[in-house]
């Protein structure tokens, strides 16, 4: 019986998943004429530093998203139950605006002339460069990804059994202590979900770089878009390019599951607090 | 007051973005009254009326007369005219389209290529032979848009549209009169210059500066072409197609290269933009008509581009667009305002000295110009 039921999610993700990969990987190992060659994959090095770039903008961005996230979350399970949901509601709200629109919103708000730039101006500031520099990206990815940040962290922090926490305040914890050392403990699995929806999509973006990064920009995503989509039409190289994409993410989320179970490990805890 | 109206301009793209929405919504064409072809001839049109066709057009963005700002909607009148109707998608970039041909995901019935992008097609065998009996109006194209290079006998295109690139500029931001492609590349301007995002036309400027073809396939030469354009990226805000119209607009930028007919539709909305034609060499193209191979409705791609080719669809069409039609009875109707204005139409001359049209590069050529182009776009 259970067979039968998991046959559609085995056939769904044969189709949709694995299939596909052996198309990337075979892409990725071939030439424009079929033969077989490790040249796409070589080749990705000349774009060391563009893959640097799209790390380092994509971690600015998940490090912001975890930093505005985890109070607004913790505040969040805290609240009235009507309030929560409403706030959450706030929060979903952004999300069911197309993200194109979003962005292209931000390019009107940054702009040399955009809504800040003369806001600023009518007391005698700026203009000031926002609009296509590495700020405006991150920016734009923090603003698009904040809430696959909350959600998570507000998830594990609502299950949260409060008698931990009084017990923490039993046993002489101050409230700051008591978050230190039961709440965030406890809501590791939260951390790690919220980096993982945030990072991975942050990485792989071509839209948002696109549209606030101007000529100097160029992310991961917007050169595999180029191999693809036209422009420099090369599906090969843009396989390669992905492959390796694939690989940094898997190693990235390796050694965020190895902090997580060495975390678990290494710590006596009670129902995963310190005591 | 200036800063109070830089306020209202900052808003104006998001207006646009909510009209933009409202055409998506409301389908391809905006019904709008009035008709454009006064007398069609029925009996041909209406072939097909009951068969429930629906054709799959893929043009560039804002290239065809559909209902907005009040100019004729061209597509409904041509769905009520015959039943068929009309799936307009839009592409970017030639290579765009033919990314999307190519990875099979696309049913086109009608494509609108470039010169150097039908050859390639053509050569690829990604287009159908049109069957001239089947337009009657096929004969209404100017024969000096005919027998190019890239379609010598006619078979497989008929002209849409045709213009030349040249410089669309700021008058308040620039105060040089007599410039050239080399503004696209002073210091002056850092950071306040857009460039095309397509390999193409991007190599086609750098080429020209060079005193190179814009066909060359020399390996030293895209090389140096592509040196001046590493060079040029320090100064470039960025790389864009059809964003140009925003950020022009919203006077973000003071030059970009771009295509002659756009200006003339953004100098439509902002008096503060002008168009330069460049004497040292411009690429003149055509923008044609195409069924691709294995098309559904071959038949009734032919009526829509018969219809297209009405001498009142052309000059709506174009009066709207803002490119130069290549129809001669349509060319007759156009207003001498137009004629003369110095981006839609040009002496003999001018074209033929001045001008160049693309070519279909060699299989190598093309990668290393593709290749060269990403690491441009790559670099630091």
């Amino acid at each position: 019986m259970k067979k039968i039921a998991s046959a559609p999610y085995i056939i769904w993700m044969a189709i949709f998943i694995i299939v596909p990969l052996i198309m990337v990987a075979y892409f990725a190992f071939t030439s424009s004429d079929g033969a077989f060659t490790f040249e796409n994959i070589t080749k990705t090095e000349e774009y060391i530093p563009v893959f640097v770039k799209s790390i380092v903008l994509a971690a600015a961005a998940t490090a912001i998203c975890l930093a505005a996230a985890y109070p607004l979350a913790y505040i969040l399970a805290n609240m009235r139950l009507n309030a929560q949901s409403t706030m959450l509601m706030i929060i979903i709200l952004p999300m069911w605006i197309n993200l194109l629109l979003k962005t292209y919103a931000w390019q009107t708000l940054l702009g040399n002339n955009g809504l800040i730039n003369s806001v600023l101006g009518l007391i005698g500031l700026g203009p000031y460069k926002l609009l296509n520099t590495r700020g405006a990206v991150i920016l734009g990815m923090v603003y698009d990804l904040l809430p696959f940040m909350v959600l998570p962290l507000y998830t594990v922090m609502a299950k949260m059994d409060k008698s931990i926490l009084e017990a923490a305040a039993d046993l002489g914890c101050s409230k700051l202590q008591s978050i230190l050392k039961v709440t965030v403990p406890l809501s590791v699995p939260g951390i790690i979900s919220g980096i993982t929806m945030v990072f991975i999509p942050a990485i792989s973006t071509f839209i948002i770089s696109r549209m606030l990064g101007g000529s100097s920009n160029l992310l991961i995503g917007d050169l595999i878009e180029m191999q693809f989509l036209g422009n420099s039409y090369n599906p090969n190289l843009g396989a390669g390019i992905s492959l390796v994409l694939m690989a940094i993410v898997l190693i990235v989320m390796a050694v965020i599951s190895l902090i997580d179970t060495s975390g678990n490990e290494n710590e006596d805890r009670v129902g995963g607090a310190r005591v | 007051m200036k800063k109070f109206l830089s306020l209202i301009r900052a808003a104006v793209p998001a207006a646009l973005i909510a009209s933009a929405a409202a055409v998506l919504l409301s389908g391809c064409g905006n019904a709008a009254g009035g008709t454009v072809v006064p007398n069609p001839d029925t009996e041909y049109y209406s072939q097909l009326k009951d068969e429930g066709i629906t054709l799959n057009f893929a043009n560039w963005g804002d290239y065809i007369s559909d209902g907005t700002d009040g100019y004729p909607d061209v597509i409904s009148e041509f769905e009520d005219l015959t039943g068929i109707t009309i799936n307009c998608t839009t592409f970017a970039t030639n290579e765009d389209l033919y990314a999307k041909m190519k990875a099979g995901a696309a049913d086109y019935d009608i494509i609108i290529p470039s010169d150097y992008m039908i050859s390639k097609m053509i050569s690829e065998d990604m287009l159908e032979k049109l069957d001239r009996d089947n337009i009657p109006n096929i004969g209404n194209t100017d024969p000096k848009y005919l027998s190019r290079e890239f379609d010598p006998s006619n078979e497989y295109s008929v002209p849409y549209f045709w213009g030349v690139t040249g410089i669309i500029y700021n008058k308040e931001l620039v105060d040089e009169e007599d410039f050239g492609w080399e503004i696209l590349w002073d210091e002056k301007y850092a950071d306040q210059i857009l460039m095309f995002d397509n390999p193409r036309d991007a190599f086609a400027v750098a080429e020209n500066m060079l005193g190179y073809s814009m066909n060359s396939e020399d390996p030293a030469e895209l090389q140096a072409a592509a040196d001046l354009l590493t060079r040029q990226k320090p100064l470039v805000q960025a790389y864009v197609m059809d964003e140009i119209f925003n950020k022009m607009g919203a006077g973000e930028a003071a030059v970009a290269p771009y295509y002659a007919g756009d200006a003339v539709m953004l100098m439509r909305d902002y008096d503060f933009l002008d168009f330069k034609t460049v004497d040292s060499g411009a690429n003149l193209f055509i923008d044609s008509m195409c069924i691709p191979k294995h098309a559904k409705n071959k038949k009734a791609a032919e009526i829509f581009i018969n219809y297209l080719l009405e001498p009142e669809a052309a000059l709506a069409n174009s009066d709207y667009v803002g490119y130069s039609t290549p129809n001669a009875k349509a060319f007759e109707l156009v207003s001498d305002d137009i004629k003369n204005n110095g981006i839609s139409y040009f002496s003999d001359e001018y074209l033929s000295a001045h001008t160049e049209t693309f070519k279909t590069l060699s299989p190598d050529a093309e990668r290393l110009m593709s290749d060269l182009w990403t690491k441009i776009r790559s670099g630091k």
